[in-house]
C-alpha cells in the first residue's frame, strides 16, 4: 500500500480573485493578485516560496513555467500542469508532494485561466494541431454533458418536465449561494420556474443549467504539517487528494450507462480510503463539485456516493444539498456562479473549504463541518480525468 | 454476355417544392418538386451513398474498378472516384477514374465499363455518377435541377440486363455549359437549345441504335432518356421517335427535376426495378451530343436480392425544407456564424495514416477477447489508435472490423442549439452497433423532435466541412431510410 498524503500537508495561505468577466486583467494580473493575496494570508514574504507549479489549461494562459514569470520569484524551479478541469487541484497535489517529501519547505500552486479575452461565449479552442478532417463532429460541451441527462431521464424512468425540474432545483441552490459571495461572477437569485423556462442551450440543458464563462486565478500555498503552526493557528489540513484518469472507453464501450462517471466513483473510493472516510453520506459535511452543467452536479452527488444510485432527485427536492441541508454543496456558488475558468477551478473550490473551516465564510458560513471536499472533471462523463481533494482541519 | 449485373440509386431526403422559388421571385409557378442534395452531400457522397446501394449485400473486395460520372466534382485536381472507391471499401488494386464536364458524363463512364468487361480488362466495374448543379437565384434552372446519383454494376456473369448494342453521336454545341470559373448553369436561348441540341441530337443517337440492333420502337417496352427543363419536349422527341406514352419512363420532373449527368442512369435504374425477363430498354443520354444503349432484361432479374432501397422507396421518403435553408446549404446567402472558435487545419499527414478509419470506418476486433471496438477519430495527431485492447489489455493483437455497414441504435443525443451548424440544432449521438461497438458521430437527415433514444441508425459517408482547400469527408449517422 503506498503511504497516505493524510495530514502531512498543510495550507496555510490562500487567493482568490473575483471571477468574471475581468476585461482589463490579463492571466498575468490574475495569478499576482492570487499569489498576492495567498502570501498576505500566509504571512509571507515572496522569496521564501522554494519551488512553484502553476496550472493552465490553455496556452493562452501561459506556458512552460514561465507562465508564472509575472510573479519574478527568482531562480526557483517552477512547473506548468495541465490536466483539463482538474488543472487547479493537480497543481496543488504536485506542491503537496513535493514539500511532503522534503524537496522543499514551501510551494506555491497557481491556477488561472484567460477565457474572455477570445470574443467566444464558450470556452476556446482545444486544438492539438492538424486533425484527419474529422472535427466536424459538432459537439459542444453543453450536449456532451445533456447526453447523460437524456440518459439519466429514460434510464430512471423520469419525465423530461420532472427531470428539468429536478435539475432547476440545483441551479437555483447555486444562485442562492453566490448572491452571497462578493467574489462570483453571478449575483443573482432565480427561480425553478425561470431556470425551467430558460432558452435550451442543449438539450434538455436550458441555459440556467450551464455554468458561466469567467476568467479568474486562486493560489494556495503549503508546507508541511509539523511547520503550520509557525504560519498561522488554523491552518487547513490535507485528508486525500487523488486523481482518477480513465482510459477513456466510455466513447466505444456499450457497457457505458451515460447515468454516471466511472472516474468520479473510483476517483472517490480511493480519497475516501486515503482521508479513511467510511460513510461519505455523514462524514462529508460539504463539497464543492464541477458542477459545469446541472446534470453533472447530480450525477456527482451518485457517483460520490452522497446520494443512492438513481436516488439524488429526492436529495434535491429534500433541500439536502442547500447551504442550511444536511450537506450543503457549492457554499460558494459554484461553477454556476462563479463560471469556469479552468486552470482556476480547482484551486477556487478549496478556497471555500479552506475559509469555512477558518470560520471566514462571511454569510454562508457553514456550521458543524468537519470535512470538506472538492471535485473536478476534465472532458467528458465517458472518458475523463477527475480530481478530488479532501481538507479538513 | 455482358451487362449490367447490379444496380442501385440515390436520392437525397431533401425536396423544395417549386411553388417557393415562385413565392421568392415571382415568374410563373412551375408545379412539383425538386430533390436537393444536403449541405453535407456532394457529388462524392451520393455517389457512394448510389454505389453503397447498388453493393448493398456484395462484397466490395469483388469489384475491380470504379468509373464516375459528374459534372459536379468537387476537385479541379483530385480523383473523385479514388475517395468513393475507398469509402465502399474497394480493393487498392483497381482501376479508377472520373468521367467529367458532360451531361454524358455518366453514360460515358458506362460505355467505358462496357469496353473494359468486354474486352475482359476486368471482370466487373461499378459505374457510379450524382450530379447536383445549380441554376442561378431566380432562374429557371434553380427551380427545375434536381440532385441525385445512380449506380450500375457492369459485369459477365449474373447480368440482368444484357447490352444487345449502344451507339454514340458527339456535338460540339452545349445549349447550357459552365466556363472554368462558373458557378450557376448557363443557358443559351431555350428555344435554340431545344431544337438545335436536345431534339437533334438524340433522335440522331436513338435511330443510330436502332438500326445497328434491328429494332423498331415497338420492340423496346421501355425507353429511356434524358428530360432537359422542358419536359414537354421529352415526351416530343421520344414521341416523334416513335414510342408511346406508355413506353416512356418518367423522367421524375414533379418528383426531383432534372438530375444532370446522373439523371438517364437513375431513370434506368427505376425501369429496372420494374422491369420483366425479356424486356427490352432503350437508354438515352443527352449532352455534347448523345449516348444511346440497348439492354434486354434477363431471367435473373427475379433473383435480384431486393436488399437494396428502390427509387419509389427513396423518392417518397424525403423532408420538404423552405427555400432560405436552401439558400444556406448552398452557401448562396452569408449567414452570420456563431462566434466560435476557428477549426484546426486539416493535415493529409494525419488522414493518409489514419486512412482506413477515417474513410473506411474500420475499427478492431480483439483476437484474444473477441470484442469490437470503434476507433475514435479523435486525439492527439487526428486519432489515437488503438494498441491496446479497451477489454482485455493485450497489445497488437487485433484484426481490422468495419462498422460502415452495420446497423445501429440510438444510445444517447442532445439536440445542441449552441454549435455553429448549418443545420441547426446539432445532433450528436452515441449509436451502439448491431455485433458490438459504440460510436459518437452526427445524426444527419434527422427531424430534430423524431429523435428518441433506441432509434435505429445506419453508417452513411458524408462531407463534414471544406476548409483550408480541403473537402474533409468522414461518416455520420442517419435514421434508417426508406
Amino acid at each position: 500500500m503506498p503511504e497516505s498524503i493524510k495530514d502531512k500537508v498543510a495550507i496555510i495561505g490562500m487567493g482568490c480573485t473575483n471571477f468574471g468577466e475581468l476585461w482589463g486583467k490579463s492571466v498575468s494580473d490574475l495569478m499576482v493578485d492570487a499569489a498576492y493575496e495567498a502570501y498576505a494570508d500566509a504571512g509571507i514574504d515572496p522569496k521564501d516560496i522554494d519551488a512553484a507549479w502553476v496550472g493552465n489549461w490553455q496556452e493562452v494562459s501561459g506556458m512552460a513555467g514561465l507562465g508564472l514569470a509575472g510573479l519574478r520569484l527568482q531562480y526557483k524551479p517552477i512547473t506548468r500542469v495541465e490536466n483539463m478541469c482538474a488543472t487547479g487541484t493537480d497543481a496543488l497535489r504536485n506542491a503537496s508532494y513535493a514539500v511532503a517529501c522534503g524537496a522543499c519547505d514551501i510551494a506555491l500552486a497557481v491556477g488561472a485561466e484567460k477565457l474572455k479575452d477570445m470574443g467566444y461565449a464558450g470556452l476556446i479552442s482545444v486544438s492539438p494541431g492538424g486533425t484527419a478532417g474529422t472535427g466536424g463532429i459538432t459537439t459542444t460541451a453543453p450536449a456532451i454533458f445533456a447526453m447523460l441527462a437524456t440518459r439519466y431521464f429514460n434510464r430512471y424512468n423520469i419525465s423530461p418536465d420532472a427531470g428539468k425540474r429536478m435539475l432547476s432545483r440545483l441551479s437555483v441552490k447555486s444562485h442562492h449561494n453566490g448572491n452571497l459571495n462578493p467574489k462570483a461572477h453571478f449575483h443573482k437569485e432565480i427561480t425553478v420556474e425561470q431556470a425551467m423556462n430558460a432558452p435550451i442551450i442543449a438539450w434538455p440543458l436550458g441555459l440556467f443549467d450551464c455554468c458561466g464563462v469567467s476568467d479568474g486565478s486562486a493560489a494556495a500555498i503549503v508546507c508541511r504539517a509539523a511547520d503550520a503552526k509557525k504560519f498561522r493557528q488554523d491552518p487547513v489540513f490535507i485528508k486525500s487528494i487523488r486523481m482518477c484518469v480513465g482510459p477513456c472507453d466510455g466513447p466505444v464501450k456499450p457497457e457505458y450507462d451515460f447515468t454516471h462517471v466511472e472516474e468520479t466513483y473510483r476517483a472517490g473510493l480511493a480519497a475516501y480510503a486515503e482521508a479513511g472516510v467510511k460513510n461519505p453520506r455523514k462524514e462529508i459535511t460539504m463539497a464543492e463539485v464541477h458542477d459545469c452543467f446541472s446534470i453533472t452536479e447530480a450525477t456527482i452527488m451518485e457517483d460520490l456516493q452522497f446520494s443512492p444510485r438513481g436516488k439524488v432527485k429526492e436529495d434535491i427536492e429534500s433541500g439536502f444539498f442547500d447551504l442550511d441541508g444536511g450537506l450543503p454543496i457549492q457554499p460558494d456558488g459554484g461553477l454556476k456562479c462563479f463560471g469556469h475558468p479552468v486552470g482556476a477551478t480547482g484551486l477556487r473550490m478549496i478556497y471555500e473549504m479552506y475559509k469555512q473551516l477558518q470560520g471566514k465564510a462571511g454569510p454562508r458560513q457553514l456550521k458543524n463541518i468537519n470535512y470538506g471536499l472538492t471535485h473536478n472533471q476534465g472532458s467528458m462523463p465517458p472518458a475523463c480525468t477527475i480530481a478530488v481533494c479532501i481538507v479538513g482541519r | 454476355m455482358v451487362g449490367i449485373t447490379s444496380f442501385g440509386a440515390y436520392i437525397p431526403y431533401h425536396r423544395v417544392v417549386r411553388e417557393e422559388f415562385y413565392k421568392a421571385w415571382g415568374g410563373f409557378p412551375i408545379p412539383g418538386e425538386k430533390s436537393i442534395a444536403s449541405y453535407d452531400e456532394d457529388a462524392v457522397t451520393m455517389a457512394w451513398d448510389a454505389g453503397n446501394n447498388c453493393l448493398a449485400g456484395m462484397d466490395p473486395k469483388k469489384v475491380e474498378g470504379l468509373y464516375l460520372g459528374t459534372t459536379c466534382a468537387p476537385y479541379k485536381e483530385k480523383q473523385s472516384s479514388a475517395i468513393v472507391a475507398t469509402a465502399l471499401d474497394m480493393r487498392g488494386d483497381v482501376r479508377t477514374a472520373d468521367f467529367c464536364n458532360s451531361l454524358r458524363s455518366g453514360t460515358q463512364a458506362l460505355s467505358a465499363a462496357l469496353d473494359a468487361v468486354k474486352a475482359g480488362t476486368v471482370k466487373n466495374m461499378l459505374v457510379a455518377t450524382a450530379d447536383m448543379r445549380e441554376g442561378a437565384p431566380a432562374g429557371m434552372g434553380e427551380a427545375q435541377y434536381g440532385d441525385a446519383g445512380a449506380a450500375l454494376l457492369i459485369g459477365d456473369t449474373n447480368v440482368v440486363a444484357e447490352l444487345l448494342g449502344s451507339y454514340s453521336v458527339s456535338d460540339e454545341y452545349a445549349g447550357e455549359w459552365r466556363a472554368h470559373n462558373d458557378h450557376f448553369v448557363r443557358a443559351w436561348e431555350d428555344r435554340h437549345l431545344l431544337d438545335e441540341g436536345y431534339s437533334e441530337q438524340l433522335p440522331k443517337a436513338i435511330e443510330g441504335l436502332m438500326k445497328k440492333c434491328k429494332v423498331s420502337a415497338k420492340d423496346i417496352a421501355k425507353l429511356v432518356m434524358s428530360s432537359p427543363m422542358d419536359v414537354r419536349r421529352h415526351g416530343k422527341v421520344a414521341v416523334g421517335a416513335g414510342f408511346g406514352m406508355a413506353q416512356i419512363q418518367d423522367s421524375f420532373f414533379m418528383t426531383l427535376g432534372t438530375c444532370g449527368a446522373a439523371m438517364g442512369i437513375l431513370m434506368l435504374v427505376t425501369a429496372l426495378e420494374e422491369a420483366k425477363p425479356g424486356d427490352k430498354i432503350l437508354l438515352a443520354q443527352y449532352g455534347n451530343g448523345a449516348d444511346a444503349f440497348l439492354f434486354q432484361v434477363t431471367n435473373a432479374i427475379t433473383k435480384k436480392a431486393k436488399d437494396h432501397l428502390s427509387v419509389k422507396t427513396l423518392i417518397s421518403s424525403k423532408r420538404n425544407l423552405p427555400y432560405y435553408t436552401y439558400l444556406r446549404w448552398r452557401n448562396l446567402v452569408t449567414v452570420e456564424r456563431g462566434r466560435r472558435p476557428e477549426i484546426p487545419f486539416t493535415s493529409l499527414t494525419a488522414i493518409k495514416r489514419s486512412r482506413k478509419e477515417v474513410l473506411g470506418l474500420y475499427g478492431k476486433k480483439c483476437l484474444k477477447c473477441g470484442h469490437v471496438m470503434y476507433q475514435m477519430p479523435f486525439g492527439i495527431g487526428g486519432m489515437t489508435p488503438i494498441r491496446v485492447c479497451y477489454y482485455c489489455l493485450s497489445k497488437d493483437n487485433f484484426e481490422d472490423y468495419r462498422f460502415a455497414d452495420k446497423k445501429a441504435k440510438v444510445f444517447t443525443y442532445s439536440l445542441d442549439l449552441l454549435a455553429d451548424v448549418i443545420d441547426p440544432p446539432g445532433t450528436p449521438v452515441f449509436v451502439d452497433f448491431e455485433g458490438g461497438g459504440r460510436a459518437w458521430l452526427d445524426l444527419t437527415d434527422r427531424i430534430p423532435e423524431q429523435v428518441k433514444v433506441d432509434m435505429p441508425v445506419e453508417m452513411v459517408f458524408r462531407k463534414m466541412y471544406f476548409d483550408r482547400g480541403i473537402h474533409n469527408y468522414y461518416w455520420k449517422a442517419r435514421p434508417v431510410r426508406g
